[in-house]
């Protein structure tokens, strides 16, 4: 397969998802209009043609609810590895659990949670054609918060502001300069004077974001794990250091085309060798990493070592992480809302999705952009505007349900409403309910006629 | 040539302005016979054109052997014999070992010496090593679900530490298995039936064979009878002899004579068609097939049917030039990138050099060449010959996806094409006897040969010999940044003569600039300018070098665009032109102008100016129908205006080309 292979990090139970995930549910088994968050994934891997993939999970329970999941839904269509790594190793400890597995000269290395229809082959293509040492995907930075209700996604503006990424790309767009992600930013920025003089312009961008889509050359990802034991995240260690270090490269792999591959051409004297590098290296443009290697004006004795670190960066296409509630609540509105033409979902005239088993009550209405599962039932008189009602859920008379997400096996009594909310599994609501933007756990019982506002309602830990 | 052809003066003036032409006075030089022409008539322009003082004398000298590298330039005249021509690939006067040591000379290199490199895919142990995990994967269908889940608590998950380091090292659990292809599981079953099947096909063949020939026969012993008692019924004199030379009689000449050509062959000489077909195959092979033309509407859908890239034509083309491809650029590479995992038949090297060729990141024919040369090698080590197939037949079938792959990134150089017939010609000629690996080691070992010998040795011999023809004191002129032209100078520099350069660039490649860096570098004395100022610059030139992407049989030398009006510069101001290209670029096509074969560029290239926004005064008229930008790649410059090519056999008036390309065309396909 192009001599690629493919990791997808799934992740285990994740913090920052806390009310939603659970020892029974894992981030990657997270439902998005119904279906695991990890499917999207998965599905854009196999629509690539690439079928061949190991997936890596935090946790063994969690790797036999992933692995089992995958077994079900994917026999007969993808060959699918699973292995389970400790919890908390990061991403870096996962890709030096699973070394001794990757063979392939490069890497492709996916996040889970990814929901992305950028094509994962461009990445791949780009890595290729620089002969880079890390190709990183980019993609805008989705716009939060739900549409109608203003007063959530003001305070999501404030939060998220501190957080975003800074992005250094070279005039042509195509290297990485710098990037530097919100928790180490702090006053002012520092860049390196020669990575700036090498590629004379350097463009800094606010409204990007790294979609954790990586190719790495397998040799170098490897050799950084293997010496930085310290690397605990791909992202915020390995990336950052691969950049930081292109124009003093300590990795093997430089910008000599690899000369190692070539093995049987023995024929070929070391006359021929050199004077054919010479000849490509003259032939192609170079770019200021090779620029800088030659230098101004010393001779061929002294050759700085240099890498790449390329960037693809996706503008016409879907692109978000599920990693926060709030991006839970955005995705499951955009992939049956904005981007519902991407992912392969038919909806019925009225632009919506409601299985044939469901059963609707007199005078309810189910508005645009919703999706109803396999056998839930309403009562009368209820209204659902742009949400998402898992299967076999439960619903009484006279609830409204505006931009939430309702997960499987929900019951919810009469005269609820639920408003910008995350309703988990065997959730229980009794009569008149009211939620606004509250996320409700797994197998939790809401009392009659309380009224939450902004809470996170889960059972105690045992 | 043909003599119905009009001369050269007679063409409409319109499309000689475009095609860089002679005055119509100096045309007699398009005369056939290149030798004659050349030492008899005064007309040729290296003989009338070179200055007291520096005056070249384009001697006729024989195309030298490698193995006289040694011995002085001046050669003894060699005539072409055929005894000769054998000679060479035996090895007794073509050896290569002046440049090789010994034990690693070519023809030291005993296929057997590859034999024992099999390919051992390491993934294939991984997966072997799954296998053992998992035993779900032997099985297919439904029954894997309950064994892969079955096996899950078991089996699975063993985190014992395999390596030291602080994570421990975790197994592969397989949870899904696709079906593997029928064809690799059914194998071993499936052969013999189909062994039995092409039996049974084959008798079938035989037997419809002889029924068809028989019919055949019949119809003709009919058509015979026929036509002699019409022979002598009309009493036609002479119809006899007649019918045995009719064989060439045109079809025009009306119904009767076709009828008697046709039993006269079928009936006097049906042996003699049998053995003339082979020849007519091969001569169908000769003739170079009609290019494509793309301003024909119905072939271009027909081949964007065929094509991997997804490729947007674009729409305002200059009209002269419509019959090029020309595409909307900026569309091809994302395109292309994007399928990156589903164009699983092309090899992962040949597609980084199609992207390269398309961004182009590989520009220059020796280079363009040598990289194609070079993932073509990749791609053969890792080919294996599918079951049932003939390596010889399939190799060629892969190679030549390949190569349309690499045409639909860019159009082939014709330095490209040569390789490519070269490397089809030797696996055609691959001994039967040859196991698979053993044929692998031997193309190879013969593209390494083809690229050492072709290109890194013949760029060596032309430094050699055009190094004689800089004195100190010299001025040198280049145009672009050509990887021969650029030895040259290193070289002369090298041995310490005194001499500047000057380099001509042109917008939008600016590859003189990339030159003159590394020039620099080396401690030359250059001095830049462009274009527009070769005519101020050619005042204190004495000698201008000039790259080529090719030489035509004519004479003609196809270079980047630009490189003729340099050439006529030259020749204008008295100042020797000579243009360093290796022989394997030499072609048998003739060209006469730069418009019928050609390759346009990105059109936004020449429009726009990259950071310089106060001079993009186009930017807003790039839609505008009326505005045609036209953006040529290269251009022919016609022989009158080059003193001399040098190339590795020598340095050759251009009117020697057609010697070169005839004596050593069967050398260059089968070194």
């Amino acid at each position: 397969m192009m001599d690629f292979q493919v990791v997808v990090l799934a992740g285990g139970t994740s913090k920052n998802l806390v009310p939603l995930v659970s020892q029974e549910v894992p981030k990657a088994l997270l439902p998005v209009a119904n279906r695991p968050v990890l499917s999207y994934v998965l599905e854009l891997l196999e629509l690539n043609n690439l079928k061949d993939l190991i997936v890596v999970v935090e946790g063994e329970d969690a790797a036999l609810r992933v692995g089992g999941w995958i077994s079900g839904a994917y026999v007969d269509r993808l060959h699918v590895e699973v292995a389970a790594v400790p919890e908390d190793v990061g991403t870096a400890g996962a890709i030096r659990a699973i070394a001794h597995h990757l063979t392939a000269n490069d890497i492709l290395v996916v996040s889970g949670d990814i929901v992305s229809d950028v094509p994962p082959g461009a990445v791949a293509a780009a890595h290729r054609r620089h002969g880079a040492v890390v190709t990183a995907m980019l993609c805008s930075t989705p716009v939060s918060g739900p549409l109608e209700s203003g007063s959530s996604s003001g305070k999501d503006k404030t939060k998220k502001a501190g957080r975003y990424n800074l992005i250094g790309l070279d005039p042509t767009k195509q290297f990485l300069l710098y990037i530097a992600t919100g928790a180490e930013l702090e006053k002012d920025i520092r860049i390196q004077k020669s990575i700036l003089r090498a590629a004379g312009q350097m463009e800094i961008r606010a409204d990007l974001m790294d979609a954790h889509l990586y190719a790495f050359k397998r040799s170098v990802l490897l050799e950084v794990l293997d010496q930085k034991e310290t690397f605990h995240s791909l992202r915020r260690d390995v990336l950052p250091y691969l950049v930081r270090s292109q124009l003093r490269s300590e990795v093997l792999l430089n910008g000599v085309p690899q000369p190692e591959e070539n093995g049987n051409e023995k024929i070929g004297t070391q006359y021929n060798q050199i004077m054919q590098s010479q000849i490509l290296a003259n032939a192609s443009k170079p770019s200021f990493h090779q620029l800088y290697a030659l230098g101004p004006n010393n001779g061929p004795d002294l050759v700085r070592r240099t890498h790449k670190c390329c960037v693809y960066i996706a503008n016409n296409n879907y692109c978000a992480r599920l990693n926060s509630i709030q991006a839970f609540s955005d995705i499951n509105r955009d992939v049956i809302g904005e981007a519902r033409n991407l992912f392969g979902y038919s909806f019925s005239a009225q632009n919506n999705i409601i299985h044939p088993s469901a059963e609707l009550g007199l005078k309810t209405t189910v508005g645009p952009y919703c999706m109803l599962g396999e056998g839930s039932q309403m009562g009368d008189k209820c209204s659902v505007k742009r949400s998402v009602i898992g299967r076999h859920c439960r619903i009484g008379s006279n609830v409204k349900v505006v931009n939430s997400v309702v997960m499987n096996h929900v019951t919810i009594g009469d005269g609820c409403s639920i408003q910008g909310s995350v309703i988990c599994s065997n959730v229980q609501l009794q009569e008149r309910v009211v939620l606004k933007d509250c996320q409700v756990g797994a197998s939790f019982v809401v009392t009659a006629g309380s009224e939450c506002k902004g809470e996170a309602l889960a059972k105690k830990e045992k | 040539m043909d003599s119905r052809r009009t001369p050269r003066s007679v063409i409409d003036p319109k499309v000689r302005q475009v095609g860089f032409f002679a005055p119509p006075d100096r045309t007699n030089s398009g005369q056939p016979d290149p030798i004659s022409s050349s030492s008899s008539s005064p007309s040729p322009p290296a003989a009338n054109i070179s200055p007291s003082g520096n005056s070249l004398s384009p001697v006729m000298i024989p195309p030298p052997r490698h193995s006289s590298d040694s011995r002085p330039v001046p050669f003894v005249p060699h005539p072409a014999s055929p005894l000769r021509r054998e000679s060479i690939p035996a090895g007794s006067s073509y050896n290569p070992s002046d440049f090789y040591p010994p034990a690693t000379s070519p023809t030291a290199a005993s296929p057997s010496s590859f034999a024992c490199r099999m390919p051992v895919g390491g993934y294939g142990e991984f997966s072997e090593d799954v296998v053992a995990l998992s035993p779900g994967r032997a099985f297919r269908g439904s029954s894997v679900r309950a064994s892969a889940s079955s096996s899950f608590p078991g089996g699975g998950f063993d985190l014992t530490a395999l390596k030291a380091s602080s994570v421990p090292a975790s197994e592969l659990t397989t949870v899904s298995v696709f079906n593997l292809p029928p064809g690799i599981a059914e194998k071993a079953g499936g052969a013999f039936v189909e062994m039995q099947n092409d039996r049974h096909v084959s008798s079938k063949a035989a037997k419809e064979k002889t029924t068809k020939a028989e019919r055949r026969a019949l119809q003709e012993a009919q058509r015979a009878a026929k036509a002699a008692a019409k022979a002598e019924g009309n009493k036609i004199p002479g119809t006899g002899s007649s019918a045995v030379t009719s064989v060439n009689v045109k079809p025009a000449k009306g119904v009767k004579a076709a009828l008697q050509k046709n039993d006269s062959v079928s009936v006097a000489a049906s042996e003699k068609k049998v053995a003339d077909r082979p020849v007519e195959k091969d001569r169908k092979k000769d003739v170079p097939q009609p290019r494509m033309q793309y301003d024909d509407r119905s072939r271009v859908e027909k081949a964007k049917r065929r094509a991997v890239v997804y490729q947007t034509e674009a729409r305002n083309r200059v009209e002269l030039f419509r019959h090029l491809p020309q595409y909307e650029h900026g569309t091809q590479l994302p395109d292309l990138e994007s399928k990156f995992f589903q164009l699983d038949p092309v090899h992962p090297a040949v597609y980084k050099v199609g992207l390269q060729y398309l961004s182009g990141n590989i520009s220059g024919g020796n280079a363009r060449c040598i990289a194609m040369l070079r993932a073509f090698q990749e791609a053969i080590k890792d080919y294996s010959t599918p079951p049932e197939k003939n390596l010889g037949r399939d190799l060629t079938a892969k190679l030549s996806s390949y190569v349309s792959f690499l045409i639909e990134c860019r159009p082939l150089s014709i330095s490209m094409g040569n390789a490519i017939r070269f490397l089809k010609g030797r696996i055609a000629k691959l001994p039967l006897t040859l196991s698979e690996s053993e044929a692998k080691a031997l193309l190879q070992s013969d593209i390494s040969r083809f690229i050492s010998e072709k290109i890194i040795l013949a760029d060596k011999v032309i430094v050699k010999h055009a190094v004689t023809k800089i004195r100190d004191g010299d001025v040198l002129l280049t145009y672009g940044s050509s990887s021969a032209v650029e030895m040259i100078l290193l070289h002369a520099h090298e041995l310490g003569k005194q001499f500047r350069v000057v380099i001509v660039d042109s917008r939008p490649k600016l590859e003189g600039q990339l030159l003159l860096r590394r020039l620099v570098g080396k401690g030359l004395n250059c001095t830049y300018a462009h274009i527009n100022a070769v005519s101020y610059i050619m005042h204190e030139v004495s000698r201008v070098f000039l790259g080529a992407s090719s030489v035509l049989c004519n004479g003609t030398v196809y270079s980047r665009v630009g490189t003729a009006c340099v050439a006529m510069v030259a020749h204008a101001f008295r100042v020797p032109v000579l243009v360093c290209c290796e022989a394997y670029k030499f072609h048998e096509r003739v060209q006469l102008d730069s418009i019928c074969a050609n390759e346009l560029g990105d059109p936004d290239a020449i429009s726009k100016v990259p950071g310089r926004e106060d001079i993009n005064s186009l930017k807003h008229l790039a839609s505008s129908e009326k505005l045609q930008l036209l953006n040529l790649i290269y251009d022919a410059t016609p022989s009158d205006y080059i003193s001399m090519i040098i190339t590795d056999y020598g340095m050759v008036p251009p009117t020697s080309v057609p010697v070169i390309v005839r004596e050593y065309r069967r050398e260059h396909l089968w070194i």
